[in-house]
């Protein structure tokens, strides 16, 4: 049985409260055992690298930390800007010094002994992929979608360790794949949707948004398939402020891959949180039957 | 961009490059002006100077005219700019250090609203051990002065039950208060 330690973040709790949800019910019925990290922080996210170097590690360094203590090899961050603060952790502390230096701040040292893992990987890698494929009870035929990785789940790839390619990644179009529905090709997997000048520069996050899902509805997609809670809250809530200043209608849904599995797997869409989500996925569930 | 004397301004602020150099671990002198990275960056739109000029700037001793810039500002970390960069130069992390040197030399005018945010972000972590979301929308349209900026997510998120009007705390609140207090004074800020 595969086990992880679960770092769930800060907004995996509250604004991505339905990618919590849709991961526990289908880990579940994958076997595959999380343990959430006792105690843990908030990693800091970019606030913290914006503002400090040196607390832009220790406050990962502190999670991996106690991650240690748990009996996992690996730990997962379903966030994309949470795997990326561990990411830089993993790879700057190769450094004796610097490390040295972080754990000077710590109570519990890091050692580098439980590696990070990208929580795609957990479900892409081919054993578990066999194993969605059998598991499927409701196939998503004929449901057509476009995958978005945002940005800091692939970039860069030397420090987040993507198995796949930064450009153009699979992981998520197999796992569509293997449930049956069809993810398309479009150029705008890895555009970064700008989440993060939401509250600080509006204007220029709503014309990031509107490019993504513009994209994506020319390509035909019924829904963009999302993998981080901030991409998609970022491309979910703000499709109000998109469709007012663009005078456009995209109503398009936005759930997370691990819905996605979810449905298909015939579990029901209230314990994968398909009512937590902004834009309707009714036309979604109709594809497969159940709305 | 305004006019100056470019040989006299290279020697008054070459000290402030090899700062820049040392903070970023980043030897921008490798850059080859293949402006690679303002081909991909998704911020351009909103930036006064793209990427690769600031690399050229900082080169020329433009500390002013860097610190000053938008673009600083506008860079959202995407770390497309390297993961493309055919010098292996971190650019995205030569951003963040820019973002920090602007803070030091106090240039923070355009940057008032990042600030402010990143500041009432991690006010939340060091209090709580976790980012208080609500009270993040609270205090920075207070300290904004936007009353009711995102007002329209407010109700939205309640309503989902994806919004605590309560932080969590953690138990090691004592050791994220250190990490904070230590970080800062060995930065000597
Ligand atoms: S796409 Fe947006 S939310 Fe996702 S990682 Fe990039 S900036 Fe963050
Ligand atoms: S991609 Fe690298 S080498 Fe090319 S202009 Fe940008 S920083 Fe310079
Ligand atoms: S990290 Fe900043 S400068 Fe680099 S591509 Fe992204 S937004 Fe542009």
């Amino acid at each position: 049985m595969a086990k992880y330690a679960l770092y769930p973040g800060c907004s995996l709790e509250t604004g991505g409260i339905e990618y919590g949800m849709s991961s526990h019910a289908v880990a579940e019925t994958l076997g595959i055992e999380f343990y959430e990290v006792p105690d843990w922080n908030c990693c800091g996210a970019s606030s913290a690298h914006m503002t400090d170097h040196l607390l832009s590690l220790a406050l990962p360094a502190r999670v991996f930390a106690l991650a240690e203590t748990l009996p996992v090899n690996e730990m997962v961050a379903p966030c994309a800007a949470c795997h990326q603060r561990f990411a830089a952790v993993e790879h700057e502390l190769q450094d004796e010094d610097l490390r040295r230096k972080v754990n000077s701040l710590l109570e519990r040292p890091y050692t580098g002994k439980v590696k990070l893992k990208s929580y795609l990987d957990v479900f892409a890698n081919s054993a578990t992929l066999d194993k969605i494929q059998k598991k499927v009870e409701r196939s998503l035929k004929g449901l057509k979608v476009a995958c978005y990785y945002g940005c800091l789940f692939v970039k860069p790839p030397k420090v987040v360790n993507f198995v796949d390619d930064p450009e153009n990644p699979q992981a998520m179009d197999n796992i569509m794949r293997a449930l049956g529905a069809e993810p398309l090709p479009w150029p705008y997997k890895t555009e970064c949707c700008g989440a993060s000048l939401g509250m600080t520069k509006e204007d220029a996050c709503t014309k990031l948004c509107n490019d993504i899902l513009r994209i994506a509805k020319d390509a035909g997609a019924d829904c963009i398939v999302a993998a981080c809670p901030l991409c998609q809250q970022n491309l979910d809530m703000r499709q109000i402020s998109v469709e007012k200043k663009y005078g456009t209608q995209y109503r398009m849904p936005i759930p997370f891959f691990t819905q996605l599995i979810g449905l298909a797997f015939g579990l029901d869409p209230k314990v994968l949180g398909f009512k937590k989500l902004f834009v309707d996925p009714v036309m979604v569930l109709r594809k497969v039957g159940v709305a | 961009m305004s006019e100056f004397n470019l040989s006299q301004v290279l020697e008054t602020n070459r000290s402030f490059v090899d700062e820049v150099i040392a903070e970023s671990g980043q030897d921008i002198r490798q850059c080859y002006q293949c402006a690679k990275c303002s081909g991909g960056c998704p911020g351009t739109f909103a930036m006064d100077y793209l990427p690769n000029q600031i690399m050229r700037m900082l080169m020329l001793g433009m500390k002013e005219e860097v610190l000053k810039s938008q673009t600083i500002w506008v860079c959202m970390a995407c770390n497309t700019c390297t993961t493309r960069c055919i010098r292996d130069i971190d650019v995205a992390r030569v951003m963040d250090t820019l973002r920090q040197e602007a803070v030091k030399h106090g240039y923070t005018e355009n940057g008032r609203l990042v600030l402010i945010f990143n500041d009432v972000f991690l006010g939340t972590v060091r209090s709580y051990g976790r980012l208080f979301e609500a009270g993040l929308l609270m205090m920075n349209n207070l300290k904004t002065g936007s009353l009711f900026k995102d007002a329209q997510f407010g109700l939205p998120m309640m309503l989902k039950g994806k919004a605590k009007p309560f932080p969590h705390r953690i138990k090691g609140r004592r050791e994220i208060k250190k990490i904070f207090d230590e970080t800062k004074r060995r930065e000597g800020k």
